[in-house]
């Protein structure tokens, strides 16, 4: 409609990608320095800088996401590239959130690649000029059931990178244990059972970071030593999955609605629509594994994993090469 | 527990390759497809039911048994939470050692007084019982304790319960809505009405607990339907405006788009497609009017709506030699550099014409076999052919455009493209159990978040006399599940006695 905005829109997004870039180099900088085994209490600037891009990224994307429902004259998420923009936009803003009540800079380089390489692949592959929409997207529930999706989305994503970083933490914690360090055995049973209380976390992740200063330590060890215990990290996940979920509950049941009222139907196991119900039991049965089983932690990261597998699986796979109801929504 | 995660991740497995297999219910062209491309491994597919998943016995099994686990797990629990609510929360441990959130404080005023001042710091949300315990002093004094126990969150496991429970409802209110549920589908030609009965309907399905009763008698009349497109033919918007005529007579006049159903008392009618529908008058050799009416035709893939349709003449010659045309429409004809029309450019009737072959013989209308209204059968037919000059022979291909009219070879008659207008297509839906669906949807979303986000806690205190008239006061707090905000909560409730002894230390833990 607007194809001047749009084109601004598109321009803000490439502004973003590069904040993203600068963010992922900077965050990478300060870990790889505690590889080299720098002081524990150093400042972090370069972190520091990398948070600052990690605002300007998130600013530049929501001005662009903005300018471009303004350019297509509609809510600016109803095809596959404007999804992507929205839920790299939640990612990247829930975090940039968590890191304002707790220390997570330790994602930064998880984060900002994720958002990287989702809005590359979005502006290559799935570009479309901003433009109105088919008459089936023309209701409100368009609004509804697809922002909740794209939130869904974002916090699935941001909890998938905390497991894998939870996963290589556990790794590094098993190999400390059998190499028979009696004290950190003993600090690692009390990062278990401390790490509850917010407050807690400091003094555990000192003790549990300890042996990086050895000089036996390598730069990989060093570098997984500078993470939280992986029992905290498993909580965080937990705690974002639940929230995903119920974001994942809510767009399954708006999407019911909306099909009733589109399609005369409220469920019909079209293959969009198969997919979010598998995603949906997956992470119900995540939270089932979670909330009534006593396995360990390791288990549950990978059932998130899973979990967010599907839901990769689910925007690219089954957008692209399955046709179903829902693939008007396009490339 | 085990066997309830494991059906539930038995449900993810099962529910799966009716994404990677075409389903009967949703796509039944395309499982037809499927039969035509693979044929040899087609017919083991569909014995394992991987045509209709949703329906076959091995993905009711999971979900049934699934169910019957949650009942089984549910019901038992849900009772032992209602004795819950009327008991009175649990005694004071005897030690707190063994909790993580501690808290201590030294306060001024009796236990009685302190005890008061927590009981009001707790506030509404905690249920309490306040009691008084006796025991012996390491020097073997006797000496009373006040206490305190409370607890709070309840709707907790409520939540859960009630999501649980909806879960069932879900399930037991959409096999109501399969079984009493009817739906029709109908084409209806501008100007022309249907009638909400079975007969009325192209095709017509029914839950097996229907009941001819329970359906309106209303009519609706089509009267007019307009569409908008983009300059690159891309659909807009699509309005049929329709006349409703209810069952005590009532009329009213409504718009059904996409997305806005029309709804009569217990009906939805929704706009499900649309398309041209040609008008045509037929002769026959005799000169009699053998045939006239507006036959739909349906829109191809084609964003520009070239269209294919039929026109049978059962009547024509007095049913010796009997019509058949079929071939397509193109609303906007887009012409080679030879003057031959090869598509539609635009999706608007600007510039509509038909290109029809035609057929003689028997149409096959007789013998019983439903037909096709959308295919000729043509086994029994003839291609009309004409003779070019240079002897060769073609089939006839008659072009028309609206108005037009042509005379048949061979003295067969002829046929006349009258006027062109459209079609809409309506889906007519009774099921009673959306209303309920959404009830239980709704309750399993509220349970879900409750169940998920509502702090369940004890906080329980014991206060003792100290040496110099303070009292000292010991207190400990349990959550169920991750809670991070424990410790603050039992600081917030200590917070009251304030800085009478450095307030409460988090203890070293
Ligand atoms: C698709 C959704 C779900 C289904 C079909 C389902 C099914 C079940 C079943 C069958 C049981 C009985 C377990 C047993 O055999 O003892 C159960 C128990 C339970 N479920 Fe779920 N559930 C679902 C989702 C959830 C979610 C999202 C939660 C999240 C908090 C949850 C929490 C629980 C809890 C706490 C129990 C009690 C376990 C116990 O008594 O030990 N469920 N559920």
């Amino acid at each position: 409609m607007n194809s001047d905005l749009g084109d601004i829109s598109t321009l803000l997004i490439y502004g973003a990608m590069a904040s993203y870039v600068v963010a992922m180099i900077a965050f990478a900088v300060d870990v790889s320095a505690l590889g080299v085994g720098a002081p524990k209490d150093r400042r972090r600037r370069a972190a520091g800088i990398g948070l600052s891009t990690m605002w300007l990224g998130a600013g530049l994307q929501f001005v662009a996401i903005v300018v471009r429902g303004l350019a297509a004259g509609r809510v600016p998420w109803a095809n596959m590239y404007e999804f992507t923009l929205m839920f790299t936009f939640f990612v990247v803003a829930i975090f940039l959130g968590l890191q304002t009540r707790r220390d997570v800079r330790y994602l930064g380089v998880a984060v900002s690649m994720l958002a990287f390489l989702a809005l590359m692949l979005a502006v290559a592959v799935l570009y479309v000029e901003a433009d109105g929409v088919q008459p089936a997207l023309r209701s409100y529930w368009l609004v509804i059931h697809v922002s909740v999706a794209t939130l869904a989305t974002g916090l699935s994503g941001l909890a998938a990178m905390i497991s894998i970083a939870q996963l290589v933490k556990a790794r590094s914690e098993r190999a400390t244990v059998s190499a028979g360090s009696a004290a950190m055995a003993a600090s690692g049973a009390t990062a278990e059972v401390t790490s509850g209380a917010a407050g807690g976390t400091s003094a555990t992740a000192t003790a549990v970071a300890e042996p990086s200063t050895q000089p036996s330590a390598t730069f990989g060890s060093r570098i997984v030593g500078s993470l939280p215990p992986s029992a905290n990290m498993e909580r965080l996940a937990y705690r974002l999955n639940a929230v995903g979920f119920v974001a994942w509950t809510f767009t399954l049941v708006a999407g019911a609605v909306w099909a009733e009222h589109a399609w005369g139907r409220p469920w019909g196991w079209d293959p969009k629509e198969t997919w979010t119900f598998v995603i949906w039991v997956i992470y119900a049965a995540y939270l089932h594994a979670r909330v009534t089983t006593g396995w360990a932690a390791e288990k549950f990261a990978y059932f998130a994993l899973v979990g967010f597998m599907a839901v990769l699986a689910n925007f690219y796979i089954v957008n692209i090469f399955f046709s179903g109801k829902h693939s008007y929504a396009g490339v | 527990m085990r066997v309830a995660l494991l059906l539930l991740l038995l449900l993810a497995v099962v529910a799966l390759p009716g994404a990677f297999f075409p389903q009967r219910t949703s796509d039944p062209n395309a499982v037809q497809q499927y039969f035509l491309d693979h044929p040899d491994t087609a017919d083991l597919l569909d014995s394992l039911h991987l045509f209709d998943v949703y329906a076959s016995p091995w993905f009711s099994a999971v979900y049934l048994l699934l169910f019957v686990s949650l009942i089984g797990c549910i019901l038992p629990r849900t009772w032992v939470h209602l004795k819950n609510l009327r008991a009175e929360p649990s005694r004071v441990p005897s030690r707190f050692t063994r909790f993580d959130v501690r808290g201590q404080a030294r306060a001024a005023g009796t236990p009685e007084q302190v005890r008061r001042r927590l009981d009001a710091a707790l506030g509404r949300r905690y249920r309490r019982r306040l009691a008084s315990e006796r025991g012996r002093t390491a020097d073997g004094e006797t000496r009373t304790a006040l206490t305190i126990s409370a607890e709070r969150g309840f709707g907790r496991e409520t939540g859960n319960l009630v999501f649980h429970l909806a879960l069932v409802g879900l399930l037991v209110v959409t096999a109501w809505g399969q079984l009493v549920h009817y739906r029709g589908q109908v084409v209806v030609v501008q100007g022309d009405t249907f009638v909400n009965a079975p007969l009325d309907f192209d095709s017509f399905d029914t839950g097996s607990w229907y009941g001819a009763d329970a359906q309106e008698p209303f009519r609706v009349r089509l009267d007019s339907f307009e569409s908008e497109f983009t300059v690159d033919s891309q659909a807009r918007d699509f309005v049929a405006g329709v006349t409703l005529t209810e069952t005590d007579g009532s009329t009213r006049t409504a718009d059904v788009r996409v997305n806005h159903p029309l709804e009569t008392d217990d009906t939805r009618i929704y706009l499900t497609g649309n398309g041209f529908a040609p008008r045509f008058t037929v002769t026959d050799g005799s000169g009699e009017v053998a045939f006239s009416g507006a036959v739909p035709f349906l829109p191809t893939a084609d964003p520009n709506y070239a269209s294919n349709g039929v026109v049978m003449v059962p009547d024509a010659n007095g049913g010796e030699r009997q019509l058949g045309f079929n071939g397509v429409l193109l609303p906007t004809a887009a012409a080679d550099e030879e003057g031959n029309l090869i598509g539609s450019a635009y999706p608007q009737p600007l510039d509509p014409a038909v290109v029809l072959n035609v057929w003689v013989g028997d149409l096959g209308l007789d013998n019983g076999v439903p037909q096709n209204l959308y295919l000729l059968d043509t086994t029994d037919m003839e291609q009309v052919l004409t003779t070019a000059e240079d002897g060769t022979e073609a089939p006839v291909q008659v072009v028309l455009r609206p108005g037009e009219s042509v005379e048949l070879p061979d003295g067969l008659g002829t046929i006349t493209f009258e006027d062109l207008p459209r079609f809409a297509a309506f889906d007519v839906r009774y099921d009673p159990s959306i209303v309920w669906m959404g009830v239980f949807a709704g309750l399993a979303f509220a349970g879900l978040v409750a169940s998920l986000f509502l702090p369940r806690r004890r906080i329980w205190v014991r206060l003792v006399a100290g040496a110099d008239g303070a009292t000292v006061v010991s207190a400990a707090a349990l959550a169920r599940g991750d809670d991070p905000g424990l410790q603050r909560e039992l600081d917030r409730v200590l917070a009251v006695l304030e800085s009478d002894q450095a307030a409460t230390s988090k203890e070293d833990r």
